[in-house]
C-alpha cells in the first residue's frame, strides 16, 4: 500500500522525508512523467504553511509551495514584475494554480520560465532536512538540465530574495510558437536599477543553455551604456531542437534582450 | 478513504491517495463528464474546479482534495446552466470533447468577471485546447453568457436556419465519448507497441506471463482468427491489426495483455526482445535503387501514382510569357483530435457489439469482421460520440483490437489510447514534396502547369492511393489551366502511416501552387486578387480532368473578396512589415470516381413520430442536424419533430463514411429523397389513420429508404473522365505582421468566402469555416509530428486560444443542381487556402519566400534575410 502524508508541520514533513519519500507539490510535473499511475510513496507538502506565501523578512521570502497564481496576485515591488509576468506564462490557468515555484526549481528544465526571473533578483533557495538547513545562491543550485543540488532528505524550503535586490524595475520576455501553453524557445528577464542614468543591470537569459544564465558583460554593457552586441552572449550553448535551431536562438535571446531594455529605459 | 464534497454532496472514496482526481471521478465516483485527453495538463480537457478554482484533475492526487469542494461539469449552480445555455445558442461546442473543461475554466472566470473582454477570456480560457471551432465561437459564448437574451424564431423553413445543433444539449452536459462507456467486467485492454521505426522482435514465454495475477489474457497476431490485413481501400489492404515480426513503423501494435479490472495494467515485463532494423525513414531512401522493399510486391516502395495529363504541358510552359518554378515540402501533420481513440467489446449471444469512436462505422464493421474471420451480421457497430477526426478515424484503430479479446475470451473489454499512443499509432497528414513550374501569357492567363509531388505515405497503403489521386485532380486550383501534367506518387517509409486529414494532400498542393500564382501574377504586373479572378474557373469550362463544371462559385467568392482586399492592401501599405495574402479552392466532394452511396431510411410509427434513421457519423461538423434540417424541409414539418437514431449498423442503412466533404451532399441528398418518398406515401394515404395500418418491414407504419450515388465517371490513364458530381469552391484572405527581427507571425484577420451552393445551416457552416481555418494556420505556423518526439500536446503546437483571430465568412450561395437544395460539401474546402494565403502575406509583408512548412519563427527569419541579401 502506497504510503501519502500531507503534514501541516515542517518538521514532522522532514522527518517523513527522511523515510524517502518521492516530494508532490503542484503535480504539474510529476504527474506527466508518472505514466498511468504515480507509484512510490508521497511527502505532499501543499498543506505545509512554512511553505506558503510571500512574506518580507529582510527582503522577500518566497514559500517553495506557492503557485504561480498566488506569485501573479501579489502585491510586489517592481523588481518582481518579471516574476509576476513569468507566473502568467508558465501554462494555462490551471497550471498557475497548480504549479508551485519550488517546483520550478526543482523540476530545472532548461526552459523553466521562473529561473531567469528569480536569477536577475540574486535569489537564494532554502534548503532543510530533519537534520540541518542550509542556504545556497540559485545559480549553485543549478547543477544542469533537471539536475539540481538537491540530497536525499532534504526539501526546497523557500526562496529568498536579498534586500538590495527589491530595487529598479524589471521585465520579462518570452518567445514561442504559440499564444498560450507553449515551451519557450527563448526567454530573457532584466532589472535596471537607475538614479539618475542606469547604475545597475541584471540580465539572465533561458532556453538558450543547459540551465538558465545570468549575463554579465550584457549588463556592463547596459550600465556602461554601451550597445549590447553578439558576443556579449558567448557564455550561452543552445541547441538546434523541434522549436527552433540554435543559431536563432542566439539571435532571438538578443533581441529579446534590445527589447527589454528599450521597455525598461522608456 | 477520501472524503470530499462533489458538486455540492459529500462524498466518500477507497482509492489510492496519489490517483489522479480524474481518475477518481470517472473510475471510481463513475462521473464521465470530465474528460481525459492527455493525462499531463497540455489539453485541459479535465479541467475541474477545486475550491472555486479551475484545475487539471489529470495532475491532482486525489488526497490533495480530502475536505475540498470540487465542482465538475456535472453540477447544476446557475451560472454553469447559463454557461451551456451560451454554448448551444453560439455552437461553440462542435465534437464537444473539450466542452466541459471550457464551461468549468469559464465558471472560474465568470464568477469573479460577470462580463468579461475577450482578452479576459482568451486568458482565462487559454489552458484548454479544443481542434474543432477555432475558438471564436467559445469566446462569444464566453462573453454573452450574462447578456439577455431573445429567443431565436425558428419557426421558418428548416433549410437555411441558424438552429442550434440538435445534439447540443449532450455536448455541454459532457456526451459520453468512447472511453466514457464500461460494460460491467470489462477487461481492460492494453497495445504493446514497436519502440523502433523497424525492428524484428521474438516474443518470450507468453503462457508464463499470462499467470501473473491480473492478466486475464495475451494476444499476438497468432490469434487472429480472420485476414490480419485491414485497410480503408479493400484492395490496398495491407495493415495487421496485430503485427508478426517485424515491426514496420514506431509505434505498430504487436501483442495484447487484457488485464482484469482493478488491477495495475503495467505492461513493462511483457517478454518481448527488439532487434532494431535499418529504416527508411524519408521517401528518397525509399526510392534509391538498392532500398529494401517494405512490402515485397511493392516495388520501389511506390504504393502507387497518380495522373492527370491534359494538352501539352511542357510545350505551353516553355512558350509562356513568364514563368514561375518552385518547389515546397511540408512535414507529418497530426489530427490532434482532444479524444484520444476509445472504445468498448461485448458480446450479445453471437453477436461482437463495439462501441467505440469513428468516422465510418460500416468500414469499422467490414475491417474488423474480415480481421476476426466473422460474418458481417455477427459484427454490430455502435458508435460513441466522438471526440473530433479529421480524416484519421476512418480507420480502424482499436475495434479489431478489442474484438479479439471480447471474441476470444466472451468477456466485455475496453481500450483508451494514451495521448502518446494515440499520437504514435494513427494516420497522419502526408508529408510532401512538390515541385513544377507555371506558365502565364503576356495578359495573365495560365498557359500550363508541371506538377510532380512525392508523399511520404509511411508504412502501410491506409489512404494513400486517394491522396495520389485526388492531388493530381485538384492540382491546378479553381483556375482554368488548358494544359496540366500532374503525377503524384505516394512512398512507403518506416514512418507513421500516412491517411486522410481533412483534405487529401490537397492542402499541400495548395501551398505549392498559390504561392506560385502569387509570382506570378507579379510577373504578369497583376494584381494578385485580379489575377485570381482572371483565371477562376467559369460554368461551361472543361476542368483539367475534362469535367465540363457547372456551379463554379470561385468567380463569386474571389470577387465578393474584392472591398476586402483593396481596404486591407490600404492598411498594409500604412504599416511597415504588415501582408495580406491570398489563396483559393476547390473540392470534389464525395469519393474520387469511385462509387460511394448514402442510403437513408425515415419512418412514421403508429403514434406519428417521424424517425430518421441517419447513420452517417457526426464527428462534430454538425451532420445530425444538417440532415435532419433537410429531412424536416422535405417533410414540410419542423426539426424537433424528428427523432434521431443512429448510426449502428443494426440500426441504420449504410450512409457512408463521414469524408470527403461529403456527408451534406451525398447523405443530404439521400434524406431528401427519403423524406419526399415518404411525404408522397403520406399524401397517398389521404386520410386513413396511421394506427390502423399495419407494420412494415422495418416495424414503421409507412416508412421510405432512398439511396444517392453521385453520378461519377471513372478517370482513364490520362485521368480524364467525371471525378466527382459536385465541387465547392471558396477563397480566403489573411492580414498578418511579421515581426522582422523574430520571425514570429500575428495574425489580424482572415476573411473567407465560401460557396455552399445552399446554406443548409449557417451557424454550423461559419463553425466548419473556422475551425478548418484554425487547421489550417497550425498547418502553416506551427505544426509538425516527429516520430518519437513530439508524442504529446506540449511539443506537439495546435493553435491555442490567442492564436486564431477574428474571422470574417462570406457564405456565397451557387446552387449546385446535384446538391440537395443546391448544397454543396464545406468541411475540408476551408482548411485549403489558410496556409498558402498565410505564406502569400508573410511573402507581402516582408519579401520572405517560405518552402518549408510548418513556418516556425526560425525558417522565417531565415526567409526574411534571404530576401534581405
Amino acid at each position: 500500500m502506497q504510503a501519502y502524508a500531507r503534514p501541516q508541520d515542517l518538521t514532522a514533513a522532514l522527518q517523513v522525508l527522511s523515510q524517502g519519500h518521492r516530494i508532490l507539490a503542484g503535480g504539474t510535473d510529476l504527474y506527466p512523467a508518472a505514466g498511468p499511475t504515480l507509484t512510490g510513496d508521497i511527502l505532499d507538502i501543499t498543506d505545509l504553511a512554512a511553505l506558503q506565501g510571500i512574506t518580507h523578512d529582510n527582503g522577500l521570502r518566497i514559500g517553495a509551495a506557492t503557485t504561480w497564481t498566488a506569485i501573479a496576485e501579489a502585491v510586489l515591488p517592481p523588481a518582481l514584475h518579471a516574476l509576476q509576468q513569468a507566473a502568467l506564462r508558465i501554462g494555462g490557468r490551471q497550471i498557475q494554480n497548480a504549479g508551485t515555484i519550488g517546483g520550478n526549481l526543482c523540476n530545472a528544465s532548461p526552459a523553466a520560465d521562473g529561473i531567469p526571473p528569480l536569477l536577475i533578483l540574486n535569489a537564494e533557495v532554502e534548503v532543510a532536512s530533519a537534520t540541518h538547513t542550509r542556504r545556497l545562491p540559485l545559480q549553485n543550485w543549478l547543477k544542469g538540465p533537471r539536475r539540481v543540488d538537491l540530497q536525499p532528505g532534504e526539501l526546497l524550503v523557500a526562496i529568498h530574495i536579498p534586500p538590495d535586490a527589491l530595487q529598479g524595475t524589471s521585465t520579462f520576455l518570452k518567445l514561442g510558437a504559440r499564444s498560450h501553453l507553449v515551451i519557450s524557445i527563448a526567454m530573457v528577464a532584466l532589472r535596471l536599477v537607475r538614479q539618475t542614468g542606469i547604475t545597475q543591470a541584471f540580465a539572465a537569459v533561458g532556453s538558450c543553455s543547459a540551465t538558465a544564465q545570468r549575463l554579465p558583460l550584457i549588463e556592463a554593457a547596459i550600465v556602461s551604456g554601451s550597445p549590447i552586441l553578439p558576443e556579449h552572449l558567448a557564455s550561452l550553448s543552445p541547441i538546434d531542437d523541434i522549436r527552433a535551431t540554435a543559431a536563432y536562438r542566439r539571435d532571438a535571446a538578443l533581441e529579446l534582450l534590445h527589447r527589454a531594455l528599450a521597455e525598461l529605459a522608456r | 478513504m477520501i472524503g470530499f464534497t462533489l458538486n455540492g454532496i459529500a462524498v466518500t472514496c477507497d482509492t489510492a491517495p496519489s490517483a489522479r482526481l480524474s481518475e477518481t471521478l470517472r473510475e471510481t465516483l463513475g462521473l464521465k463528464g470530465t474528460k481525459v485527453g492527455c493525462d499531463a495538463g497540455d489539453c485541459g480537457a479535465c479541467t475541474v474546479l477545486v475550491n472555486g478554482k479551475s484545475l487539471c484533475a489529470c495532475l491532482i492526487p486525489t488526497a490533495q482534495v480530502a475536505g475540498a469542494h470540487v465542482e465538475t461539469v456535472e453540477s447544476q449552480t446557475e451560472v454553469l446552466t447559463r454557461l451551456r445555455a451560451s454554448f448551444t445558442r453560439h455552437s461553440a461546442a462542435q465534437c464537444g470533447i473539450c466542452t466541459p473543461g471550457m464551461l468549468m475554466a469559464a465558471v472560474d472566470l465568470l464568477s469573479h468577471t460577470a462580463h468579461p473582454t475577450e482578452t479576459q477570456v482568451e486568458t482565462a480560457l487559454g489552458g484548454v485546447l479544443c481542434r474543432c471551432t477555432g475558438y471564436r465561437k467559445i469566446i462569444t459564448a464566453v462573453m454573452q453568457a450574462n447578456c439577455a437574451v431573445t429567443e431565436p424564431d425558428f419557426s421558418g423553413q428548416p433549410v437555411g436556419q441558424s438552429l442550434p445543433r440538435i445534439d447540443g444539449k449532450l455536448k455541454v452536459d459532457g456526451d459520453i465519448f468512447g472511453a466514457d462507456y464500461a460494460p460491467k467486467g470489462a477487461l481492460i485492454v492494453k497495445a504493446i507497441r514497436s519502440p523502433h521505426s523497424h525492428a524484428a522482435f521474438t516474443l518470450g514465454d507468453l503462457t508464463a506471463y499470462a499467470q501473473i495475477p491480473g492478466i486475464a489474457a495475451v494476444f499476438t497476431a497468432a490469434d487472429i482468427p480472420g485476414r490480419n490485413a485491414f485497410g480503408v481501400i479493400p484492395a490496398f489492404a495491407d495493415q495487421p491489426a496485430i503485427a508478426a515480426s517485424p515491426a514496420r513503423f514506431r509505434g505498430e501494435c504487436v501483442a495484447l495483455v487484457a488485464f482484469e479490472p482493478g488491477h495495475p495494467t503495467d505492461t513493462s515485463a511483457f517478454p518481448i526482445t527488439w532487434t532494431p532494423l535499418a529504416a527508411l525513414t524519408h521517401p528518397a531512401q525509399s526510392e534509391a535503387p538498392d532500398a529494401p522493399l517494405i512490402h515485397p510486391h511493392r516495388a520501389k516502395n511506390q504504393l502507387i501514382e497518380g495522373r492527370v495529363v491534359k494538352g501539352n504541358a511542357a510545350y505551353a510552359i516553355n512558350t509562356s510569357a513568364h514563368i514561375a518554378t518552385g518547389s515546397i515540402t511540408t512535414g507529418f501533420v497530426e489530427h490532434a483530435y482532444i479524444e484520444p481513440e476509445a472504445g468498448s467489446a461485448w458480446m450479445e449471444r453471437d453477436v461482437l457489439n463495439i462501441r467505440a469512436c469513428t468516422q465510418a462505422p460500416i468500414m469499422d464493421r467490414d475491417d474488423t469482421a474480415a480481421v476476426l474471420g466473422l460474418p458481417l451480421d455477427k459484427v454490430r457497430i455502435r458508435i460513441s460520440a466522438t471526440g473530433g477526426g479529421f480524416g484519421s478515424k476512418l480507420d480502424v484503430s482499436l475495434q479489431p483490437l478489442i474484438g479479439l479479446v471480447t471474441l476470444k475470451t466472451g468477456r466485455p473489454s475496453r481500450m483508451t489510447y494514451t495521448r502518446a499512443e494515440s499520437m504514435a499509432s494513427t494516420t497522419k497528414r502526408h508529408p510532401a514534396e512538390i515541385s513544377g513550374r507555371i506558365g502565364c501569357d503576356a495578359t495573365g492567363r495560365i498557359t500550363g502547369m508541371e506538377f510532380t509531388g512525392r508523399f511520404d505515405t509511411g508504412a502501410y497503403a491506409s489512404w494513400g492511393p486517394t491522396v495520389a489521386n485526388r492531388v493530381p485532380v485538384h492540382a491546378s486550383g479553381p483556375y482554368y489551366t488548358p494544359n496540366l501534367t500532374a503525377k503524384a506518387r505516394a512512398i512507403h517509409t518506416n514512418g507513421p502511416v500516412s491517411g486522410a486529414f481533412r483534405g487529401f494532400g490537397v492542402p499541400q498542393a495548395a501551398v505549392w501552387q498559390e504561392t506560385l500564382y502569387d509570382e506570378l501574377a507579379q510577373k504578369a504586373g497583376l494584381d494578385r486578387l485580379e489575377f485570381r479572378i482572371l483565371n477562376a474557373l467559369r460554368d461551361g469550362d472543361a476542368s483539367a480532368t475534362g469535367n465540363i463544371l457547372q456551379a463554379t462559385g470561385i468567380h463569386d467568392c474571389l470577387t465578393a473578396l474584392r472591398p476586402h482586399w483593396q481596404r486591407a492592401l490600404h492598411d498594409a501599405s500604412q504599416t511597415p512589415n504588415r501582408g495580406v495574402g491570398i489563396a483559393s479552392c476547390w473540392y470534389g466532394c464525395g469519393n474520387t470516381a469511385l462509387p460511394n452511396p448514402s442510403t437513408i431510411r425515415i419512418g412514421i410509427t403508429h403514434q406519428g413520430q417521424i424517425v430518421l434513421h441517419q447513420g452517417a457519423t457526426d464527428i462534430g461538423q454538425g451532420s445530425n442536424t444538417v440532415i435532419a434540417q433537410i429531412v424536416a424541409q422535405a417533410l414540410g414539418v419542423p426539426v424537433q419533430d424528428v427523432q434521431l437514431i443512429g448510426p449502428d449498423t443494426f440500426l441504420t442503412p449504410d450512409a457512408g463514411k463521414t469524408s470527403a466533404s461529403r456527408q451534406t451532399f451525398v447523405t443530404g441528398r439521400a434524406a431528401k429523397a427519403a423524406a419526399e418518398a415518404l411525404r408522397a406515401k403520406l399524401l397517398w394515404m389521404g386520410n386513413q389513420v396511421l394506427s390502423s395500418l399495419p407494420a412494415d418491414q422495418y416495424g414503421y407504419a409507412l416508412s421510405a429508404q432512398e439511396t444517392y450515388d453521385p453520378p461519377t465517371k471513372p478517370l482513364d490513364e490520362n485521368g480524364q473522365g467525371t471525378p466527382y458530381a459536385v465541387y465547392g469552391y471558396g477563397a480566403q484572405m489573411v492580414e498578418l505582421t511579421v515581426d522582422p527581427a523574430l520571425g514570429t507571425v500575428k495574425l489580424h484577420k482572415i476573411t473567407a468566402a465560401h460557396d455552399l451552393g445552399r446554406v443548409i445551416n449557417p451557424l454550423l457552416a461559419t463553425g466548419q469555416i473556422e475551425g478548418g481555418i484554425a487547421q489550417g494556420l497550425g498547418m502553416a505556423l506551427m505544426e509538425e509530428y516527429i516520430p518519437g518526439r513530439t508524442d504529446n500536446l506540449h511539443d506537439y503546437l495546435i493553435p491555442t486560444f490567442g492564436d486564431v483571430p477574428p474571422i470574417e465568412s462570406i457564405l456565397i450561395e451557387v446552387p449546385d443542381p446535384d446538391g440537395p437544395y443546391g448544397a454543396k460539401g464545406l468541411g475540408e474546402h476551408v482548411l485549403i487556402p489558410t496556409a498558402p494565403a498565410i505564406l502569400n502575406a508573410i511573402t507581402h509583408a516582408t519579401g520572405a519566400r517560405i518552402t518549408q512548412l510548418p513556418a516556425l519563427p526560425h525558417r522565417v527569419l531565415d526567409a526574411i534575410r534571404k530576401a534581405n541579401a
